[in-house]
């Protein structure tokens, strides 16, 4: 039995009937390949015509660490993981236990593991599930350059009845670039994999799915908030690597040399912030990526952004904290610092991504946003939205682009911080004649003359705030999804299995509203206040250990009375059945 | 528009430009006598010398009494935060090549809490000019120690027995971490120093003028540097790291001029449009 998911007494619903899905984890440790073996199934699921989500699980070490993909494909879109895994494929033992949490089995389960391996550690005995011992090692030396991960992939294609089609395709897209020998020694584990277990029933049979991979997308989140800054119209990147957000920076900087933009390499955080400090005063969109200690580096500098109403984009990629915390993981514990953690009355924009598709979307409108009301974005994204990929129905293009105010040559008695009906004053880029004028993290008039003056501070400080309030953010605010009597309120990643908790009562022909926050900052109370119409019982789901999201909802909005939290820390996964669990019995924490 | 250096110049050849016509209508808060008044004057002899349009110049400073000097210009200015001119000005001139850019600041910005930043900013080599105007102590906060402080001042209350660490000399400390052109000038002597500004801005590459700039009002004795500067006795500077290195080494600390002009090629990444961003899609096909 799991820990915290009891998985024998809470009633699992029947699956839709139309659905076929499956929940699989590949672990491993040494190089096993448990990734790659996890990006194999994934790939040929998304050719087979089915959705699917891989997450991963790592520890610290660089290399040969425990890792572990977890994997859910289904006919039907996946917005997260399942509550328990069908199959747990086990290249070996090696640190596995350490995972236990994170790997939630029952009696249903099937684990199949390497037969060279010492005992069964404790919990999967605990699970009930069954242990089938294989030979993994000693079948993929029977194939030239013949690797354990693909036999291990081989048996998950035959135990879960997946089209082979698919595989040969995800193979020979994957691999085809390294040579003929490549796929075929890819092909030959995977087969020897597939007769292994060539006796034994699949758990279940996937076959074929419904849709036409030509019309889905195969992205991570990392990749997805990249495509999305692009889009947006971000020319200028500087940023210093940081777990887990480096893949962002990966992607961007040849896809920013290719279409005329620049990525530097900065020395620290603080160096990435003012490089697009000024990059973006010189005139171009600009945006760094980062996590939390990066983000705490860099408060100073957003403020002055905020104070010098200069755009930028931050996003932070979060993991466990506080201080290094667990980098490889996920938790959404820098809300708060996101939200307030910068010096003075420093008003500005928080956005949260609450799918992995969604990263595209929500980052290319903190660019749209940041650009015209002419202040610091932060966009939180996390672990298990930046480093999972998902195979999703291929995302909408969004009409958000950077369209920044910026001020006419020789405008007469320019004033850069001038007061103006929304908030917002014609920015002069250099370059132009005749509006030259000092930008200033000091307070200033609105010419940009250093001044402490009281007026000055509170027309300025006014001007700021007011700029933000007044600004028409229209529906995506926040998803609002069903209706009915009770609510969840959630954002960022744990809307996944927020999302998939409402549709499981719904098929139950409970009515459900679901609540997802996707501006955070600055607060939206009339569009809240319209949301929660009609609803006596708030549930407020989130991924931090001191409450940060339920705080924030309480300090800025009317709740009904009938509210409670369900906050836990990283690095654990929310489960949709612990959100449903919740909703049926009030009494439960 | 064309380039040279760090150089942008004016399409229209105009009128000569005087100094004055680079002073703003604000006033400086600097203590009357603070060398930073003379410094100033450097610096638009130099940009009307240069020809530089206003519009093309992008002059970055961070926090300090030095760091207040974009405002007494009439070019575009960024005044950030402590310690920070050097990316900001990174950032300027990578997004926009084809301005001048200028960063200043004091001792303490530049050598202290944006020590980190001096040293990558040499070796990164971007086409930019920066002035430290180091008088050896912090006058904002009223008269503290700077990395650039002999080790026995005793004249401030958090340190009354001297600093005891040894001072950066920052001459050797750009040379060390790649600065292309590295100049030292006295702010009593502002035609030198604007020379070596005109010289620093037309330099390609990273270029560091050290400007010693009295403070008159916590370190009083400096008044005396006037005596203690001399130009270098070479009429060639150093071109070789080795050979500027071996003067330096020797150097008091008041050898005025240009003290390395190395060759090495500024970073300057090549900004060109290849693709339409639609062409990414492919590559997420499922």
């Amino acid at each position: 039995m799991h820990p915290l998911v009891d998985t024998e007494t809470i009633e699992r619903p029947d699956p839709m009937v139309t659905e076929r899905s499956v929940s699989l984890v590949f672990t491993g440790s040494g190089g096993a390949g448990a990734m790659t073996a996890g990006q194999i199934f994934l790939d040929a699921a998304a050719k087979a015509g089915f959705y699917g989500l891989m997450t991963r699980s790592m520890g610290p070490q660089i290399r040969g660490g425990e890792a572990a993909a977890m994997l859910r494909v289904s006919t039907r879109p996946v917005t997260s993981l399942d509550d328990t895994f069908d199959l747990l494929v086990a290249f070996d033992w090696g640190s596995v236990a350490r995972f236990a949490a994170e790997l939630p089995l029952g009696p249903k389960s099937l684990v199949l593991v390497d037969d060279e391996q010492d005992e069964t550690p404790a919990f999967v005995v605990a699970s009930g599930a069954e242990v089938v011992r294989l030979p993994f090692e000693r079948t993929a030396e029977t194939i030239p350059d013949g690797r354990v991960n693909m036999v291990g992939a081989g048996v998950a294609a035959h135990l879960t009845g997946l089209d082979p089609a698919g595989i040969a395709t995800a193979i020979a897209t994957k691999l085809g670039r390294k040579g003929d020998a490549a796929v075929a020694a890819a092909r030959g584990a995977i087969e020897a994999g597939m007769r292994l277990v060539a006796d034994r029933a699949p758990v279940i049979r996937l076959g074929s799915g419904e849709g036409d991979a030509g019309d889905r997308w195969n992205i991570s989140g990392n990749e997805a908030t990249g495509l999305g800054a692009l889009r947006g119209g971000i020319g200028f990147v500087a940023a210093y690597p940081i777990t887990p957000s480096t893949e962002i920076l990966e992607w961007m900087a040849p896809a920013l040399e290719k279409t005329g933009g620049v990525l530097v390499q900065a020395e620290d955080e603080l160096a990435s912030i003012n490089m697009i400090v000024g990059s973006s005063f010189a005139g171009v969109p600009s945006m760094t990526a980062t996590s939390g200690p990066g983000l705490s580096l860099m408060a100073e500098s957003l403020g002055l952004a905020v104070a010098s109403e200069t755009p930028v984009v931050v996003v932070d990629v979060m993991r466990g904290g506080p201080s290094t915390g667990i980098p490889t993981k996920s938790e959404q514990s820098d809300l708060a610092i996101a939200l307030d953690g910068l010096h003075g009355d420093a008003p500005h924009l928080v956005i949260a991504p609450n799918s992995i598709a969604d990263c595209l979307a929500a980052t290319q409108w903190a660019v749209h946003l940041a650009e015209k009301l002419q202040t610091p974005a932060i966009v939180l994204s996390d672990q298990s939205l930046g480093q999972s990929r998902v195979v999703t129905d291929r995302p909408a293009d969004r009409p958000y682009r950077a369209e920044r105010l910026v001020a006419e040559a020789n405008t007469p008695n320019y004033r850069r911080y001038a007061t103006t009906e929304s908030g917002v004053s014609p920015m002069a880029i250099p370059g132009t004649p005749g509006l030259a004028h000092v930008a200033d993290g000091l307070e200033h008039s609105e010419r940009g003359t250093p001044s402490a003056a009281a007026a000055d501070h509170q027309r300025q400080l006014d001007k700021r705030q007011g700029k933000l309030d007044r600004h028409l953010y229209g529906p995506d605010w926040a998803d609002v999804e069903g209706d009915g009597e009770v609510a969840i309120v959630t954002w960022g990643s744990v809307t996944g299995p927020a999302r998939e908790a409402a549709a499981r009562m719904r098929a139950r022909g409970e009515k459900v509203r679901l609540i997802s926050l996707r501006l955070l900052s600055p607060a939206r109370p009339v569009e809240m206040a319209e949301a929660l119409s009609g609803v006596e019982r708030v549930l407020v789901v989130e991924q931090s250990h001191s409450k940060q999201f339920f705080k924030y909802l309480r300090a800025n909005y009317d709740l009904p009375a009938k509210n409670k939290s369900f906050a836990r820390p990283g690095p654990l996964p929310v489960r949709p059945v612990e959100i449903e669990a919740r909703l049926s019995d009030w009494s439960m924490q | 528009m064309s380039i040279r250096g760090n150089l942008a110049l004016h399409r229209d050849a105009q009128a000569p430009l005087r100094a004055a016509d680079f002073r703003s209508d604000v006033d400086p808060i600097w203590c009357p006598g603070c060398g930073h008044h003379a410094l100033l004057l450097s610096v638009t002899t130099a940009l009307a010398e240069l020809g530089v349009a206003h519009e093309n110049v992008a002059f970055v400073s961070g926090i300090g009494c030095s760091s207040r000097i974009p405002a007494y210009t009439n070019v575009y200015g960024f005044h950030g935060v402590h310690g920070r001119a050097l990316p900001i000005a990174t950032g300027v001139k990578l997004a926009r090549p084809e301005l001048t850019v200028i960063a200043a600041g004091g001792d303490g910005d530049g050598l202290s809490i944006g020590g980190n930043h001096f040293t990558h900013a040499c070796r990164r080599n971007v086409d930019m000019t920066y002035i430290v105007m180091d008088n050896q102590v912090y006058g904002m906060t009223k008269g503290q120690a700077s990395p650039t402080t002999s080790s026995d001042w005793a004249g401030s209350k958090l340190t009354p027995h001297g600093t005891g660490i040894s001072p950066v000399e920052p001459a050797r400390l750009a040379l060390i971490a790649g600065a292309n052109f590295i100049a030292r000038g006295f702010s009593g002597q502002p035609k030198e120093v604007a020379k070596l500004i005109v010289e620093a801005i037309r330099h390609p590459g990273f270029s560091f003028v050290h400007v010693l700039s009295p403070c008159v009002t916590y370190r009083k004795e400096q008044r005396e540097w006037r005596h203690a500067v001399h130009p270098g006795l070479d009429a060639t500077p150093p071109s070789r790291m080795d050979e500027a290195m071996r003067r330096l080494a020797d150097d008091d600390g008041f050898t005025t001029g240009i003290l390395f002009a190395g060759d090495r090629a500024p970073f300057r990444p090549e900004r060109r449009k290849r693709v339409e961003i639609g062409a990414f899609d492919a590559q997420f096909a499922a």
